[in-house]
């Protein structure tokens, strides 16, 4: 069965649905078979929030099965760390917002948060790659979600889904007054993986 | 591109990428569902939500909000039986409380046709257990249909209809939550009925509608018969079918098969396209009662079989009595791990079950143990919830040995770190009882309970009349925040969004509640000296404890004010101490340990409410005046 997994995840509030729905919607233009399914549930903000996407024709179930993400898209870091761990398929990649939100062990300091290294090893050891992102001049901390977009779409790891697919999803998913500033945020982040 | 709400009503045919609830959404619409209700509860709220997104002068259907799922279901038979095809819908548990009535449901003539949608949730993703509802189709004699993905939850809720109006009996359509959730490109029908006909046609003849001794039996012989036809039509059905993705030969000369339903029998498939092992898949589409005979028939061409289900044991026993007495010379194989009785039966671990039973056809996926080194991430209430302040004010008044008993609400997070707050959990409205009952002959340590007003509607106020009057010596502290906050902040009633206001303390007043205190959760102070002023009373005490939802709040602000900003909480860094109250005991989730040990406020998070302002005992914690610097 041939099939390309992809694994969003972060935490609530972080805006997870609007990234997946984009996505999902430029996966399908790119004519692929999809399926996916996100967390509903908990109305409360800060819990992990995942989304699942997968494309192929003999995808018949919603979810990543663990350790077959062939993609993971991560909007903080320490759930980047942990899907890296336990969701990353072989040689897969990782796109992730370099940006933090302690979970209340951290805070209560029961726990430690992880150095960005963890996560380059982590991923290392499934001789996969990372994509950092961070960009310094974001206003609205809701749009790290498109930053991602625009990361992904430069990098080209899904087949078929260019830049100017996933622009135009994003066209379609936005309201017109936030557009602009979305679209720069966009672009900023694809020009940055220039090599 | 064309809104949701728009697309439902759409007359003409149409297809979209598109999660299962907003798919059977669509099929009550497109079948002239006229009467559904529910009570929120994941994995189902998004159905409610989009019925009611639906502008009200485009709905050809009457949707409400209930006050239980007891009452939800009432109204829906009601409505049946004056004609009307109706549905309800509710989460797996939902049922539990629905059931007194639902037992009766295939006793009697249901001539608009129903369908009862449950929400079932394997893995228990958001509900206090994973409890398997097909157990409930056996105990009420109701037909169950169990859709595996979106595109099936739409046609078998069309299917559930079309029998339901048919034979007059209520079924249900089990869905489960990444049924529910899971999103793919579904094809929907046109709406195929005209304007509504409210005509109430309820007629005593075409009963018996009243049960007692002379009609019991008469009623149930009529539901029995009804099943046995069911039974007949599952073996014709073609919601029940067998898949041979890998032609069917044998393997080491033995022909082997899976039976399997839902979700679970897609996760087989994967599977065995996977392996490209010739084994076959009965798919179950009706899974009550079951094709014995299109059962027995697969079990005769076969040497060795599977069921593989998800949570209990329920195919498999109906099977392996089947297949005694048909005599079938099959060998009915079970999953053999205690383990496999549990949560969801993704294609990992289904891979893992057949690799049990025939090791050398499937092979175990490589198991995956998840770091111990990465740090847990618990769900927490929002920035500036009032349950916080709550919990934080309500802390201070407790003595060590208190026993705090939990109820159902995003205020049921307090049991968590750092506020350790409600030992006991049952159910919605369970409190203020299971409080009443430690209460009982114990002098020593103080009972404190808490409950939540959307639960003080559903279940809560039996149980407060019964403290109340026989003065059991609990604290009962009601956490109102105006809505339905854990399931996304659907309406409450009482709260003026439907029908009147209704004030509390002359509701509870006249119930027999004569110790009652209130305050807003801010006002920690307050609150709590009336914990230790409720917790001296000897006998019944309830404490308001009242703030509106902060996510509520501020999703509307924002939605009305978009301009508007409100300054970020600071730490003034020559004042901190580094008490940590704010970090560690308040837990506001806006406050960051920094790794040089000081303390910051997220910009990201913070809402500027202030209700932290008051808990640092060296005042380090400052707001800036809205539009001013300082
Ligand atoms: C019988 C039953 N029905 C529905 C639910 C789903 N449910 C979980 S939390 C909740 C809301 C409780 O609201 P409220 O008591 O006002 O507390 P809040 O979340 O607003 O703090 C509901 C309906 C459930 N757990 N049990
Ligand atoms: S949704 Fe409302 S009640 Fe629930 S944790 Fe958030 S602010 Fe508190
Ligand atoms: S003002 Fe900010 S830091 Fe203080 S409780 Fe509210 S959200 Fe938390």
């Amino acid at each position: 069965m041939s099939s390309f997994n992809i694994y969003m995840c972060g935490v609530g509030g972080q805006g997870i649905g609007m990234l997946s729905e984009v996505l999902s919607r430029a996966c399908l233009e790119a004519g692929h078979n999809i399926m996916g399914c996100d967390t509903h549930g908990l109305a409360q903000r800060g819990g992990i929030v995942v989304s699942h996407l997968r494309l192929g024709d003999g995808v018949r179930t919603p979810r990543v099965p663990d350790g077959s993400a062939d993609l993971v898209i991560a909007l903080e870091r320490l759930e980047a760390l942990r899907a890296a761990d336990a969701m990353l398929a072989k040689s897969g990649t990782v796109i992730y917002y370099d940006t933090i939100y302690q979970p209340i062990h951290v805070r209560m300091g029961k726990t430690s948060y992880p150095e960005a290294d963890a996560l380059e090893e982590t991923v290392k050891t499934r001789g996969g790659k990372v994509e950092r992102v961070q960009l310094a001049d974001i206003d609205d901390p809701r749009m790290q979600n498109v930053a991602l977009l625009g990361r992904l779409a430069s990098t080209g790891v899904i087949e078929g889904v260019s830049a100017r697919v996933v622009e135009q999803a994003l066209r379609d998913a936005l309201p017109a007054k936030a557009l602009a500033a979305n679209l720069a945020v966009f672009e900023q982040a694809a020009e940055k993986t220039a090599p | 591109m064309a809104k949701l709400k728009d697309m439902l009503v759409k007359r003409e045919s149409w297809s979209d990428l598109i999660m299962g609830n907003y798919a059977v959404a669509r099929a009550m619409i497109d079948t002239g569902t006229r009467v559904i209700t529910t009570f929120p509860g994941s994995p189902t709220p998004e159905i409610a939500a989009a019925l009611d997104s639906v502008d009200r002068d485009k709905r050809d259907y009457y949707f409400e909000y209930s006050t239980n799922e007891k009452v939800a279901l009432e109204i829906a038979a009601g409505a049946s039986l004056n004609g009307h095809l109706s549905t309800v819908f509710f989460k797996s548990v939902g049922l539990n409380v629905a059931s007194d009535s639902l037992i009766q449901l295939a006793l009697m003539e249901l001539v608009g046709g129903m369908v009862i949608i449950l929400g079932d949730d394997p893995g228990a993703n958001s509900s206090q257990n994973e409890q398997d509802n097909r157990w409930f189709a056996r105990m009420s004699y109701i037909p169950m249909l169990e859709p595996a993905n979106p595109q099936e939850a739409y046609d078998m809720y069309r299917e559930a209809v079309r029998l339901s109006k048919e034979r007059r009996i209520p079924i249900f359509l089990r869905l489960t939550t990444h049924v529910c959730h899971a999103r793919e490109v579904v094809k929907f029908n046109g709406i195929e009925t005209g304007a509504p006909d409210w005509t109430p046609r309820f007629d005593a003849a075409a009963g018996p509608y009243v049960p007692i001794v002379s009609t019991v039996f008469p009623l149930k012989r009529k539901a029995l018969a009804k099943l046995a036809d069911f039974e007949e039509l599952g073996n014709e059905c073609k919601l029940n079918f067998v898949v041979a993705p890998n032609g069917s030969k044998p393997i080491d000369g033995k022909r082997l098969g899976v039976i399997s339903s839902a979700l679970v029998a897609m996760s087989v498939l994967e599977n065995l396209e996977e392996s490209k092992a010739s084994v076959d898949l009965l798919k179950l589409g009706m899974t009550y009662p079951l094709p014995r005979k299109m059962i027995t028939d697969f079990l005769a061409d076969r040497d060795e079989v599977m069921v593989l289900e998800e949570l209990d044991q329920v195919l498999e026993n109906e099977i392996k009595v089947a297949a005694w007495d048909a005599g079938a010379d099959c060998k009915i194989l079970s999953r053999k791990d205690r383990e496999d009785f549990m949560g969801e039966l993704g294609p990992r671990r289904t891979m893992k079950i057949l690799s049990d039973v025939w090791p050398s056809i499937f092979d175990a996926p490589a198991e995956i143990v998840p770091s111990k080194e990465i740090s847990v991430r618990l769900p927490q209430m929002c920035p500036g919830c009032g349950h916080r302040s709550a919990f934080h004010a309500i802390r201070k008044a407790l003595e060590d040995d208190v026993i705090t008993v939990a109820d159902i609400g995003c205020h049921s997070l307090g049991f968590m770190p750092p506020y350790n707050m409600g030992e006991v959990l049952f159910s919605m409205g369970h409190g203020v009882s299971t409080a009443s009952g430690l209460s009982i002959g114990n002098d020593t340590r103080k009972v404190l309970t808490f409950i939540g007003d959307s639960t003080l509607i559903h279940a809560g106020l039996p149980g407060i009349v019964n403290a109340a009057n026989h003065d059991h010596n609990i604290t009962l502290v009601l956490m109102d925040n105006g809505t339905t906050a854990m399931t996304g902040h659907q309406p409450r009633f009482g709260s003026g969004e439907v029908g009147d206001k209704i004030p509390f303390v002359p509701l509870l007043e006249a119930l027999g509640v004569k110790f009652i205190r209130e305050t807003d959760t801010y006002q920690q102070a307050t609150l709590t000296q009336h914990i230790r002023d409720a917790n001296a009373h000897k006998g019944f005490a309830l404490v308001i404890a009242r703030h509106p939802c902060m996510l509520k709040f501020t999703r509307k602000q924002r939605k009305d004010m978009p301009d508007l900003k409100m300054p970020n909480v600071r730490v003034d860094q020559e004042k901190c101490e580094r008490i940590y109250e704010c970090v560690a005991e308040f837990g506001c989730p806006s406050f960051q340990k920094n790794e040089d040990g000081s303390v910051t406020v997220s910009e990201e998070l913070c809402i500027g409410d202030g209700s932290c302002l008051q808990t640092c005992p060296v005042q380090a914690l400052w707001r800036p005046k809205p539009g001013g610097d300082k």
